[in-house]
C-alpha cells in the first residue's frame, strides 16, 4: 500500500500529483476487491484513494466516490484519524474527480465521499492502516530530527512528542522529511486493540449537519455559473419512442425562452429561468413516436413472470435431496409471492448541468460511477477522455438511481445543441416516469415440514429481471445473478435439503436497476414471510420456531431475543394489533426487527412502533448506525404500503408523490435501535433496515388480522373487516 | 415587469411574469439556492418558505401573491430565536441524512413554533406531514422540535 505502490497511479502520476496539491506526506490507500467489484469501470488511469498531510497540517482523505447522504464521510475520517492521531474534525474529505489533471480547481472541491453499504466493511483495515503508515512515517521523521529512538516517540492530536513530552513537531512541520523516508507496509503496522481506541465506537456528531441545517450544503441542482441556461426537458413516455413534432411557435412565445431541442428521445426547451423553461415545454404539444413497447402493460409483465417462473432457473445452491425430501414431508406448503417495480424518488430531482466547447466538456452534478460518466460523456462529445470533467456534487438522496447514467446522458445530448453552460432539470413527474425500477419479483416457494412441524425442505426460486446480466455481464454466471439470490442462498436458518434457483425474466419496456438493499430487500421478504407460514402451518410461535432453526447461528440468536425481549413479544394487543417479526443475515450484519401494526377496519395498516436490534460488528460511528436503520426503515415501509410503479400502454401510471406516496410525519414509526456490542469484523448498516422492515410489518399484519401478505403494496381492500 | 420582493429582510426589484412562482424566483434569479425544488405540485415541502411568518409552498405561490410581503428563507431564520434555536437542536440530533428536504422541514417547523411555542404530537404531525423526507428522519425531527421548543 505504499504511495508508489498503488494500484491506480504510477509513480509519475503520483509526484505529478502530489506537485499539483502542493507537496507534503501522500500515502495511498489500496481499495479492497469489494470496492473495485462495485465499481467495476475502475481503470488505471483512476486517481485511487490516497491521504495527504499537508505543511500547514491539513489532512485530505480523497476517495473515488461520493456522497449520498448516509453519514459514511464522517465515518471514513474516523476510521483514518483513530490512527493517523489527529482530532477527526480536521481531516477533510474530497471525492476525487474523475480526471487527475483538474484536482486541485477549487470549483471541484469539498464535495463528500460514499459507497454502498460495503463502504466501511471494506475500508475498515485499509484506512487504518494508511493512518498507522503515515503516523509511523511521522513518528520515524521527528525521531530523525531529534536523533532519538522512534519507539520513544508518541503521537497525538496531529503532534509527534518525544519521550519526555517536552518537545513536539507537529505533522506539518515533519512531512518533507516524513515523504523522504521509505513506507512501511501496510500489513506491518500494528493497529489499535479495541481497548485502545478513542474514537472508533463512540457516537460522533456528522460534520455536514451545520451546513445542511443553513441551506449552505450544494447539490447538484444548487450549481450556479455565469451565463447559465435552464432547460426543462420531456423524455419520451414510452421506452424506445422519440419525438415527433413540438409546436415551436407556441414553446418560443413564452417570454424568456430560447431554444427547442430535440433529441433522439426527448424535448428540451432552453430557457433563461427554470420557470420559462417549463412554462415553454408545457406549451410544447409534443407528437411522439411511441415504437414498439406502447403496448407494454402490468398484465403482460405479471403473465411472462408466472409462466417462465414454472420453469427452472440457474443453481445458486443445492444441499441435500430438496424434491426428495419435499415427497416425504408431512406437510407441503407452497406460495408465490410478488414485489412490485419501485422508483427511487430521492429529493432531488434528475439533473445535470453540461458545458461542451470544441476542447472540453464540464459536467456539474452527483454521480456515483466518475470514470464511467467520464468515458460514456467522451464517446457521446467525441472528446477524448481527459477532456471531459465530472464536477461531483452532494446528492439529494439517491438510493441506487445515480448508478444510472441516463440523466447525465439526456443532459450532455442537450448541450450539445446549447451554446454554454445549461442545467437540465428533470419534473417530479420525469423522475418518476423514467427510472430505471426495482425490478418485478415473482417468487415461487415450496416447503415441507415433518409430523413435528419442523422444516425439511426449502425451496425458493426468483424469478425477474437480472441488473448484473445487464449491467455486468461477467458476473451473471451460470445463469444465477448473484445480487438476485443475496438473501435467498443463505438465509440464517439450517435446513438440510435447501435449493435456490434464479430465473431470469426480462421485462419488455421497462429499465431496471438497483433499489436501496438490492437483494436481501426482496429476499429477505420472502424467506421471512415463508418461514412465518411454516411456523403458523406448525401451530407454533412464529418467533420460537425461528430460535429453535438458529442453533448453530449465535450473532442470529442474540440479535433475535434481544428484539423480542425490547418489544415485549407476547404482550397482550388490543383487537387487530399484532407484532411481526424478521430476523436476517445481511451486508454482513445481524438484523432482527420486531414491528406493532394496527389495522383498521376499513383495512388500513398502520405502524406504530418498531424494535430493531443489530449486530454490525465493531461499530465506527453508533449515531450513524440508527440514523440508517431508522432512515431505512421509514423507506421500507413507504414501499411496503403503498409502493408500485405500474405501467400501461407502456407509461408509467405514476407521476408526483400524490400517485407514488411516501410515508409522511403523522405515519412514521417510532424505530428504537439496539445495537449489540460486538468485536466482530464491521458490517454493512445502510440498506439492512429497509430489507428487515417489509416482512416484519406484513407478519404483524398476519397476526393482527389472520390474512397472509404475498404480494406488495399492501392492499387495505384485502384486509376490511 | 418588475416585481418588489422583500426576501431576508432585503427588496429585490426583480424584472419576471406574475405567475413565476417564488421558489424559482427565489433560486433562479435572486440566487438563493437554500430553497428546495422536489416535486413542483405543494406535495413535499422542499421549497417550504414564510410568507409573513406562515410556512407557503414557494413551488406553487407565484411572485404577485408575495408581492409587498415579507418572505423569510432558510438562510436567514437564525435570525429567529425560533429558527435558531431549531437549527441548533438539528445539529445536535444530526437530523439530516441526505439533508436535502432539511431546508423546507425547518422552514415548516420555524412556522409552527411561531405560531405555538409549545406544539403537541398532534400539532407537530398536523404541521409537518406536508414536508416529505425520503431519507426517513421523521422522528428525529419530531424530537428536535420539542427539544427546541424548550429552549425558546
Ligand atoms: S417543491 Fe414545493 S411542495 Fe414540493
Ligand atoms: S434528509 Fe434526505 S430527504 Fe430528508
Amino acid at each position: 500500500m505504499s504511495a508508489i505502490n498503488s494500484p491506480a497511479l504510477d509513480r509519475r502520476q503520483f509526484l505529478k500529483l502530489g506537485g499539483m496539491l502542493g507537496g507534503g506526506l501522500i500515502v495511498g490507500l489500496q481499495l479492497p476487491a469489494q470496492v473495485l467489484a462495485a465499481q467495476p469501470e475502475a481503470s488505471l488511469t483512476d486517481l485511487g484513494a490516497f491521504i495527504r498531510i499537508g505543511h500547514d497540517n491539513q489532512v485530505t482523505l480523497v476517495m473515488p466516490m461520493a456522497e449520498v447522504g448516509q453519514g459514511v464521510y464522517m465515518a471514513q475520517s474516523m476510521l483514518l484519524a483513530e490512527e493517523l492521531e489527529v482530532d477527526v474534525d480536521t481531516v477533510k474529505v474530497l471525492a476525487s474527480p474523475a480526471n487527475a489533471a483538474l484536482y486541485g480547481n477549487p470549483a471541484i472541491g469539498g464535495y463528500q465521499v460514499t459507497g454502498g453499504s460495503t463502504t466501511i466493511r471494506a475500508f475498515w483495515t485499509p484506512l487504518r492502516q494508511a493512518g498507522a503508515v503515515a503516523r509511523t512515517l511521522l513518528i520515524a521523521a521527528a525521531a530523525q530530527v531529534w536523533k532519538v529512538d522512534p519507539a520513544s516517540c508518541k503521537a497525538s492530536s496531529g503532534y509527534v512528542y518525544d519521550a519526555s513530552g517536552q518537545r513536539k513537531l507537529s505533522y506539518g512541520e515533519l512531512v518533507d522529511v516524513a515523504a523522504g523516508l521509505p513506507q512501511p507496509a501496510a500489513d506491518s503496522v500494528v493497529l489499535k486493540t479495541r481497548e485502545q481506541m478513542t474514537l472508533l465506537g463512540k457516537p460522533h456528531h456528522r460534520i455536514d449537519t451545520p451546513d445542511k441545517v443553513r441551506g449552505k450544503a450544494q447539490y447538484g441542482i444548487d450549481f450556479q455559473t455565469a451565463n447559465l441556461k435552464h432547460a426543462a426537458i420531456a423524455v419520451c413516455p414510452v421506452l424506445g419512442g422519440k419525438p415527433v413534432a413540438v409546436d415551436e411557435a407556441a414553446i418560443k412565445a413564452v417570454r424568456g425562452v430560447q431554444q427547442v431541442v430535440l433529441t433522439d428521445e426527448a424535448v428540451a426547451v432552453v430557457a433563461d429561468n427554470t420557470w420559462a423553461a417549463m412554462k415553454g415545454l408545457r406549451a410544447a404539444s409534443i407528437q411522439w413516436d411511441f415504437g414498439d413497447n406502447a403496448s407494454v402493460g402490468m398484465e403482460e409483465v405479471v403473465q411472462q413472470l408466472d409462466s417462465e417462473s414454472q420453469q427452472s432457473g440457474g443453481l445458486a445452491r443445492n444441499d441435500g435431496d430438496v424434491e426428495k425430501a419435499l415427497a416425504s414431508a408431512t406437510t407441503r406448503l407452497e406460495a408465490v409471492y410478488q414485489l412490485p417495480f419501485l422508483s427511487h424518488a430521492p429529493m432531488e430531482p434528475m439533473n445535470y448541468t453540461v458545458e461542451i466547447t470544441d476542447k472540453r466538456c464540464d459536467v456539474w452534478g452527483g454521480c456515483q460511477t466518475l470514470t464511467l460518466a467520464q468515458a460514456t460523456v467522451a464517446q457521446l462529445t467525441g472528446l477524448p477522455p481527459e477532456s471531459v470533467f465530472i464536477n461531483n456534487f452532494l446528492m439529494g438522496g439517491a438510493f441506487g438511481r445515480r448508478l444510472e447514467l441516463d440523466g447525465m446522458i439526456h443532459a450532455v445530448k442537450v448541450a450539445k445543441q446549447v451554446q454554454g453552460p445549461v442545467k437540465v432539470i428533470w419534473s417530479r413527474e420525469e423522475d418518476i416516469q423514467h427510472g430505471f425500477y426495482r425490478p418485478y419479483y415473482y417468487d415461487r416457494l415450496w416447503g415441507g415440514l415433518d409430523a413435528e412441524g419442523k422444516p425439511v425442505a426449502w425451496f425458493h426460486r426468483v424469478s425477474g429481471s437480472s441488473i448484473m446480466a445487464r449491467a455486468f455481464p461477467g458476473a451473471f454466471v451460470n445463469g444465477v445473478d448473484p445480487d438476485g439470490v443475496e438473501g435467498a442462498k443463505e438465509p440464517p436458518y439450517e435446513f438440510d435439503n435447501i435449493r435456490v434457483e434464479f430465473r431470469r425474466v426480462e421485462p419488455r419496456g421497462v429499465l431496471t436497476s438497483w433499489w436501496r438493499g438490492v437483494g436481501p430487500t426482496h429476499n429477505v421478504f420472502m424467506v421471512e414471510s415463508f418461514i412465518d407460514e411454516m411456523a403458523a402451518a406448525a401451530k407454533q410461535d412464529p418467533a420460537s420456531y425461528r430460535l429453535a432453526l438458529l442453533g448453530n447461528n449465535p450473532r442470529a440468536r442474540q440479535v433475535l431475543e434481544l428484539a423480542l425481549k425490547q418489544a415485549g413479544w407476547g404482550k397482550q394487543l388490543p383487537e387487530r394489533h399484532g407484532l411481526g417479526v424478521s430476523v436476517q443475515f445481511a451486508f454482513g450484519s445481524y438484523l432482527a426487527m420486531v414491528a406493532e401494526v394496527a389495522v383498521s377496519e376499513q383495512g388500513a395498516v398502520r405502524c406504530q412502533r418498531i424494535h430493531a436490534v443489530i449486530d454490525c460488528g465493531l461499530t465506527v460511528n453508533p449515531d450513524t448506525v440508527k440514523a440508517q436503520i431508522e432512515g431505512g426503515a421509514v423507506f421500507g415501509l413507504t414501499a411496503a404500503l403503498y409502493g408500485a410503479i405500474t405501467v400501461k400502454d407502456g407509461q408509467v401510471q405514476q407521476s408526483n408523490f400524490d400517485t407514488y406516496q411516501p410515508v409522511r410525519m403523522y405515519e412514521a414509526p417510532l424505530v428504537d435501535v439496539h445495537i449489540v456490542d460486538s468485536l466482530e469484523a464491521p458490517g454493512g448498516v445502510g440498506e439492512t433496515g429497509t430489507a428487515a422492515v417489509f416482512p416484519a410489518i406484513t407478519n404483524a399484519v398476519f397476526a393482527a388480522t389472520g390474512k397472509r401478505i404475498r404480494t406488495l403494496p399492501i392492499n387495505p381492500s384485502e384486509l376490511k373487516v | 415587469m418588475a416585481i418588489q420582493l422583500q426576501i431576508n429582510g432585503k427588496p429585490y426589484d426583480l424584472d419576471v411574469d406574475d405567475d413565476m412562482p417564488l421558489l424559482w424566483a427565489i433560486r433562479d434569479i435572486v440566487g438563493l439556492t437554500g430553497t428546495k425544488f422536489g416535486c413542483g405540485k405543494a406535495l413535499c415541502g422542499a421549497c417550504t418558505v414564510m410568507l409573513n411568518n406562515q410556512a407557503i409552498r414557494s413551488c406553487l405561490t407565484p411572485v404577485s401573491v408575495a408581492k409587498g410581503g415579507s418572505i423569510t428563507t432558510i438562510e436567514s431564520i437564525d435570525a429567529l430565536p425560533q429558527g435558531k434555536a431549531l437549527q441548533q437542536a438539528w445539529v445536535e440530533l444530526d437530523v439530516p441524512q441526505c439533508g436535502y428536504c432539511q431546508s423546507g422541514q425547518l422552514m415548516s417547523a420555524t412556522a409552527l413554533l411561531l405560531s405555538n411555542a409549545h406544539p403537541t404530537d398532534a400539532d407537530i404531525d398536523g404541521a409537518m406531514s406536508g414536508n416529505v423526507c425520503r431519507c426517513g428522519t421523521y422522528q428525529r425531527i419530531r424530537q428536535a422540535i420539542k427539544n427546541a421548543a424548550q429552549e425558546v
